[in-house]
């Protein structure tokens, strides 16, 4: 048999050339195909559905920037948009006592006793059930009449008071609820940070005196960056897409005080009386331009933080 | 061979004929949607379609209940992808928008066929818009003060039959130590019922009716007055506190306890109170009591329909489904005491011998000569509605800021009618 061989390189298909270069993409490529068309598209759809007049059945009316017109009114008025924008800033800055509330939990969590798996079982569980649950539980304790709350402030002859029928209380009320599961979510994301402190640091700054507050403060926080800037994303994310908790509890009540922003999108594009979808769009792109500020922020930390450690 | 066939052919004529005795022959596919999801309801409406099936052997029917609430949100949804045949919904403004976009059907054909043409004319009017009929009722309800009888009785008091009374009474009451009337507002609706009667009662149907369509400017003098007979109350102490945390069931404890004497409410409320304990001697029912003797008394009475929508796929099926549910014998059914407990709407139909809906029916058949309203969030549209809704809450918690709530719904109206 004398076959002429024909050299490798002719008989090697193109996949097979340029197979270093594509796998990684082709690997890629449900994942970018489902992230391009849930949510890449829909947020240029956003875009320009905000640009209509629309009721989510009829035909769309361009109206240009009016939609956004009306909003800048709605917040110059300090009528619902105003209020929404409001609760959405006291969200974003209550919501943060979550952090240190859960470093304190996951500090004195970390020792080893009997039962500890436990206690941070225990600890963890408000996070695994349900926010609806978390909304529910809080509702009952918070009602003016049979609520564990009141009861709590009658032995001390003080209250009732009505936290969810309260418009200056309601926000505080729900961001409350909503920190119980989120403090233990930063608890666990400390805890994991906690196993990887350097204990030859904490051995060196013992030698130099260094106890309590100070070693915390110069030695194992700064060693717990990484699980403070994950549980800083985690919760400024979470307080801006807070709905669940408000759905339940108040529907945005009482007379719309606790909505937040993307509360008053779904109440105004989506719920019983909402057929603005236009106006909708337009809110969740203000609302999207929020969290763009967030995101592109801890971005460029994160990109600078990996250049510093090159 | 060829005679076999025959026979057979014969066979399964005869034994076709012989279990379907109605002349409509119907088969395929037929898909029923309904947001009858509360236990009696729902059972009532299975029991309903069953009897339908009975009729209908052929035919294949196949019936999705879906929460209530969730429905309101999922009909929009279903009624252009994967829709049903028959479906739940509201009459009035709340159908308006399927109807501008073309998602329900055209049924004015039914309309005109003498059995329904004759039997259902009262409601009529709720169906239509544009001069065409998009539907058929299959339940009405009567709204007006349920009333603890025995409170009544122990503070020496009868039902009022003008505003003075209904006032003196609610002092009473109030001395006692007790609210006049329970509410939960926290999903809103409660509070339009209230707004509703007082300012039917304070300036007219007609006049409510422009104010839904927007044609009345709410810092207009006359709705001014409506807030005022309300604040009245409120001041007075006649509500429940803290109604802004409960919803309507939520608020029926304060009823059945004692703790409020009565409740403007819609039919639906006697079950769950009877249920709770109270029987008929503790419980009755009045109609809302003039206020302005210069106008007519008017009544809400809200309707339930069922609706075909346009893209269904077996239309015949559901014109037939549409004519059954308002026949005359499936009428007194539906709305007897054991299932609905509402009103027939068909007039050849039996009301149920029950104090409270022959009460009601008597009402609206005769008491109610300046209309018939259906619910404020269906009269008006729906971001009307629910901005003012929003304003009667905060003004039944903070009645003094009444002005600004009306500057508020006069610019939602500026911005709503167009």
């Amino acid at each position: 048999m004398s076959v002429t061989p024909t050299t490798p390189t002719e008989t090697r298909s193109w996949y097979y050339r340029n197979q270093q270069a594509i796998t990684p993409w082709l690997f890629l490529a449900p994942g970018i195909l489902f992230f391009a068309v849930y949510v890449i598209v829909p947020i240029f759809q956003s875009f320009s559905i905000s640009l209509y007049e629309w009721d989510g059945l009829g035909t769309a009316e361009y109206v240009g920037l009016r939609n956004y017109e009306d909003l800048y009114w709605e917040f110059v008025d300090r009528d619902a948009f105003f209020v929404s924008l409001k609760n959405n800033v006291i969200w974003l800055v209550m919501y943060l006592l979550a952090i240190p509330a859960g470093l304190f939990i996951a500090l004195f969590l970390n020792q080893t006793v009997t039962g500890i798996r436990l206690y941070k079982s225990l600890f963890f569980f408000p996070f695994v059930i349900s926010q609806v649950v978390v909304g529910l539980v809080f509702s009952w304790f918070y009602d003016p009449t049979f609520g564990l709350l009141n009861s709590f402030l009658g032995v001390f002859g003080l209250g009732p008071v009505n936290v969810l029928g309260n418009e200056n209380l309601v926000t505080y009320g729900i961001i409350f609820a909503g920190l119980w599961p989120q403090t233990a979510y930063c608890m666990i994301l400390y805890l994991t940070g906690l196993n990887a402190v350097d204990p030859e640091q904490i051995e060196a700054g013992r030698l130099d005196n260094a106890k309590g507050l100070k070693m915390l403060w110069y030695i194992i926080l700064p060693q717990l960056r990484p699980a403070t800037f994950i549980a800083f994303v985690v919760t400024i994310i979470g307080a801006l897409r807070s709905f669940d908790l408000i759905s339940i509890m108040t529907g945005g009540g009482p007379f719309g005080s606790s909505r937040v922003l993307a509360y008053y999108m779904f109440e105004v594009a989506l719920s019983e009386y909402g057929f603005r979808m236009g106006y909708g769009a337009a809110i969740a792109v203000v609302l999207f331009v929020i969290m763009m500020g967030f995101i592109a922020y801890f971005l460029w930390s994160m990109y600078r933080e990996e250049k510093g450690a090159h | 061979m060829r005679s076999m066939i025959k026979c057979a052919v014969a066979a399964l004529v005869t034994s076709t004929a012989l279990a379907g005795p109605v002349s409509a022959e119907l088969n395929g596919d037929l898909k029923i949607f309904l947001d009858t999801s509360n236990p009696a309801p729902r059972a009532t409406m299975e029991a309903m379609i069953s009897r339908f099936q009975e009729q209908h052997p052929d035919l294949n029917i196949e019936t999705t209940v879906i929460d209530r609430e969730a429905y309101k949100t999922q009909i929009r949804n279903f009624l252009t992808a994967d829709t049903p045949d028959v479906a739940t919904w509201y009459a009035a403004n709340r159908m308006r928008p399927y109807v501008e976009a073309g998602l329900f059907e055209d049924v004015s054909d039914l309309w005109a066929e003498p059995e329904i043409a004759e039997n259902l004319a009262s409601t009529k009017g709720a169906m239509t818009i544009d001069g065409k009929q998009w539907g058929v009722p299959y339940t009405y309800y009567q709204w007006g003060v349920y009333y603890r009888k025995d409170i009544y009785e122990e503070l020496g008091l009868s039902e009022p039959s003008n505003w003075e009374e209904f006032k003196a009474n609610c002092q009473a009451i109030v001395d006692s130590g007790r609210a006049c009337f329970t509410i939960g507002t926290k999903f809103l609706w409660t509070a339009g019922g209230w707004f509703d009667y007082l300012n039917m009662r304070t300036n007219g149907f007609d006049f409510h009716m422009d104010l839904a369509a927007g044609k009345v400017s709410w810092e207009d003098e006359r709705v001014k007055q409506t807030f005022m007979n309300w604040k009245e109350l409120i001041d007075m102490g006649a509500f429940v506190e803290n109604h802004q945390t409960y919803s309507w069931q939520e608020a029926l404890p304060f009823m059945v306890n004692g703790e409020a004497a009565g409740y403007l409410m819609g039919n639906f409320a006697v079950a769950p109170l009877r249920e709770a304990g109270l029987t008929d001697d503790q419980l009755d029912f009045y109609q809302f009591p003039a206020i302005n003797a210069d106008v007519e008394l008017a009544e809400d009475a809200p309707t339930d329909t069922f609706h075909i929508p346009a893209n269904a796929s077996n239309k015949e099926a559901a014109r037939e489904f549409l004519r059954f549910v308002v026949s005359a014998d499936e009428q007194t059914e539906i709305n007897n005491g054991a299932n609905l407990g509402q009103l027939p709407v068909n007039a050849k139909s039996s009301v149920d011998d029950d104090k409270f809906l022959n009460q009601g029916f008597e009402m609206l058949s005769s008491n109610s000569p300046g209309g018939v309203a259906q619910f404020w969030d269906r009269d008006a549209p729906a971001e009307m509605a629910k901005v003012s809704m929003e304003g009667f809450q905060e003004f039944m918690v903070k009645p003094d800021e009444l002005d600004k709530i009306l500057a508020k719904l006069e610019r939602a109206r500026g911005r709503i009618y167009k």
